[in-house]
């Protein structure tokens, strides 16, 4: 973890004058896992936009590979993988064909793409809904066909929003065992998630509040810094008190004492 | 027991078919009046069939469905009249504010005036809308939106309501106020079938009923779900739980494994003896550091019985 692969400066996105990114500043090495947290509306998916060169900053700096978020947003797009939060299949088209309509997009010579897509069948248990419509397939399937489409081009930086929501524990799990072994080959990944033990998978995370970072560690300093069991109980005490109604009712989240 | 027809949900031998896939296999279940039961089960198990069946949306191949005594592939406008749906993909008016949406589905719904201003403070609360009220519903975030359709199912307080994982992608905060507005709703008699990849919102339930493959595989309250765990559960932690999965994974009396969060829990056939443990300490090199018996949880008896994680 040694290059960075994701930096930013006083980053800052408002919409007229609402501000839903302020003034961030990260730094994420290659092969990092990076989580962010924070309530809804804290502007998790509004940075992720800026990164992947779907939204441009107000303010501030932010390269992501090596380019520039202002200037070269059309390179990014070819170096990162995006999963959005309400990802795009196409819904009338079979598995099959949607990840060779997204091999086309990512220009994936032929062998190439049957090769992938033999490989995300396997991987993702999807084998057996190969011909099967996308429309008609549990969520969770989706999910994991969005993942495999997004990774066909093999970037070296995956942007995955929410990967996991709706998702059963079971495959929820599956899903990271698949992240874990993309970040152990190189890749580095940023994800969001509401699953607070999901944050401990991460190597470090960010916690988002109304734009702005309220925490940033690895998991188990900010359970330390704390005195927190679990992400869980952090992450309830820290957004809960922001919210200013704290409602730390875990196990041992009684005491109500600061930091 | 009560009479099947006093029932809150009575769901009798239920068969559907999709094509030549049986996505569910003649399930029978009682829900009371009254009651908040959950529906738990792994993608693709036939919650959301079992669900759309109780609302109306579907005829079955097979069994009946009655929603307070009344049959819910006949009797369709009496039940859909007294019921609130919450889809799993709910579609709000993307051009109106947050507080126009609301407002809508107050008047559909026929909520009464006296009623109204009360349920909608509480429900600006909860999902902490208030300060957007005049934002428009396309302009939230994803899980802001995702409470806004909340909010808008639960302006009304339905005789049964039905609510298809509700609570995915609301943050822990939100979630937790959720469940307490659930809980106040129940209070004014409504029945309420609620579905979740939450796991530890199984907790929260009366009774919960957990699918897979089309069936029910177990029924009860959460204690009594707890109760049905097979094995002998351990939690394990230490420097790099990853490593110690991959460890007690190829271990013989090994059942299967999990990774909770830092931990790992460990199931295992019987009881491993304290020289197992002192055995294992040492050949890990200092990696385990701690290890005890654990009271399994939902999500453990969840995974025990639909099996995984070797
Ligand atoms: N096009 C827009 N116009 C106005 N406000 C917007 C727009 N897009 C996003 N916002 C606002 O920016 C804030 C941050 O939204 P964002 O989607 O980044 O949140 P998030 O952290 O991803 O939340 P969630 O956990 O719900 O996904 C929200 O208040 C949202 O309403
Ligand atoms: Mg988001």
């Amino acid at each position: 973890m040694h290059e960075t692969s994701v930096t930013t400066r006083e980053l800052t996105r408002r919409f007229g004058r609402f501000v839903a990114v302020d003034r961030v500043s990260i730094e994420v090495g290659s092969g990092e896992i990076f989580g962010f947290l924070g309530a809804n509306g804290a502007g998790k998916t509004t940075l992720i936009r800026v990164l992947c060169g779907l939204l441009k900053p107000t303010t501030g700096e932010a390269t992501v590979a090596g380019y520039d978020v202002y200037t070269q947003s059309e390179r990014i797009k070819q170096n990162i993988g995006y999963m959005s939060q309400r990802f795009s299949l196409y819904e009338d088209l079979t598995v099959a064909e949607n990840i060779e309509f997204y091999g086309g997009i990512y220009g994936l010579a032929r062998t190439k793409l049957r090769q992938k897509e033999k490989e995300i069948l396997k991987n993702f248990g999807l084998h057996r809904h190969a011909d099967s419509l996308t429309a008609g397939l549990p969520f969770g399937f989706k999910q994991r066909l969005a993942l495999g489409c997004a990774m066909l081009h093999e970037p070296p930086i995956l942007f995955l929003d929410e990967p996991t929501s709706g998702v059963d524990p079971r495959a929820r799990r599956e899903f990271w065992d698949t992240i874990h072994e993309t970040a152990g080959r190189g890749t580095t990944v940023l994800v969001t998630t509401h699953f607070m033990e999901e944050a401990e998978y991460c190597n470090r995370v960010l916690i988002m509040h109304v734009g702005r970072i309220i925490a940033l560690d690895t998991p188990d300093a900010l359970k330390s810094r704390f005195e927190k069991r679990t992400m869980q109980e952090v992450f309830l005490e820290l957004v809960g008190k922001e919210i200013g109604e704290t409602r730390t009712r875990g196990q041992h989240g009684e005491q109500g004492e600061k930091p | 027991m009560t009479a099947p027809e006093t029932r809150g949900i009575q769901i009798t031998n239920f068969r559907k078919l999709y094509g030549k896939t049986e996505a569910v296999k003649e399930v029978s279940l009682s829900v009371e009046r009254g009651e908040l039961f959950g529906l738990i089960g792994p993608d693709g198990a036939g919650k959301t069939t079992l669900m759309r069946a109780v609302c109306t949306l579907l005829v079955p191949d097979g069994g009946t469905v009655l929603v307070q005594g009344r049959d819910a592939a006949r009797d369709i406008a009496a039940v859909r009249a007294r019921l609130g749906y919450m889809p799993q993909r709910f579609s709000l008016y993307q051009d109106l504010t947050v507080e126009q949406n609301l407002r809508f589905f107050a008047d559909l719904f026929q909520v009464r005036q006296k009623e109204r201003e009360g349920r909608l403070e509480e429900l600006y609360r909860f999902s902490r809308l208030g300060p957007f009220k005049k934002r428009r519903a396309g302009a939230l975030s994803g899980g802001m939106r995702q409470k806004l359709a909340l909010s808008c199912a639960l302006v009304h307080t339905p005789e049964t309501l039905v609510l298809d994982e509700p609570t995915t992608g609301v943050d822990p905060v939100s979630r937790h106020e959720f469940w307490e507005i659930l809980r106040a709703i129940q209070k004014e008699g409504t029945t309420i079938l609620v579905s979740t990849a939450y796991l530890d919102e199984a907790d929260r339930c009366d009774r919960v009923a957990l699918m897979h493959e089309g069936r029910i595989v177990a029924v009860g309250t959460p204690e009594e779900i707890k109760a049905g765990f097979r094995h002998v559960l351990y939690r394990l932690a230490g420097r790099d739980a990853r490593e110690l999965r991959r460890f007690f994974s190829g271990l013989p009396q090994v059942h299967s494994t999990q990774l909770f969060g830092d931990a790992v829990h460990v199931v295992f056939a019987k009881k491993p003896g304290q020289s197992d443990w002192e055995e294992w300490r040492h050949a890990l090199e200092g990696k385990l550091e701690h290890w005890s018996p654990e009271r399994p949880s939902v999500e453990d008896v969840f995974l025990e019985l639909i099996g995984s994680g070797r």
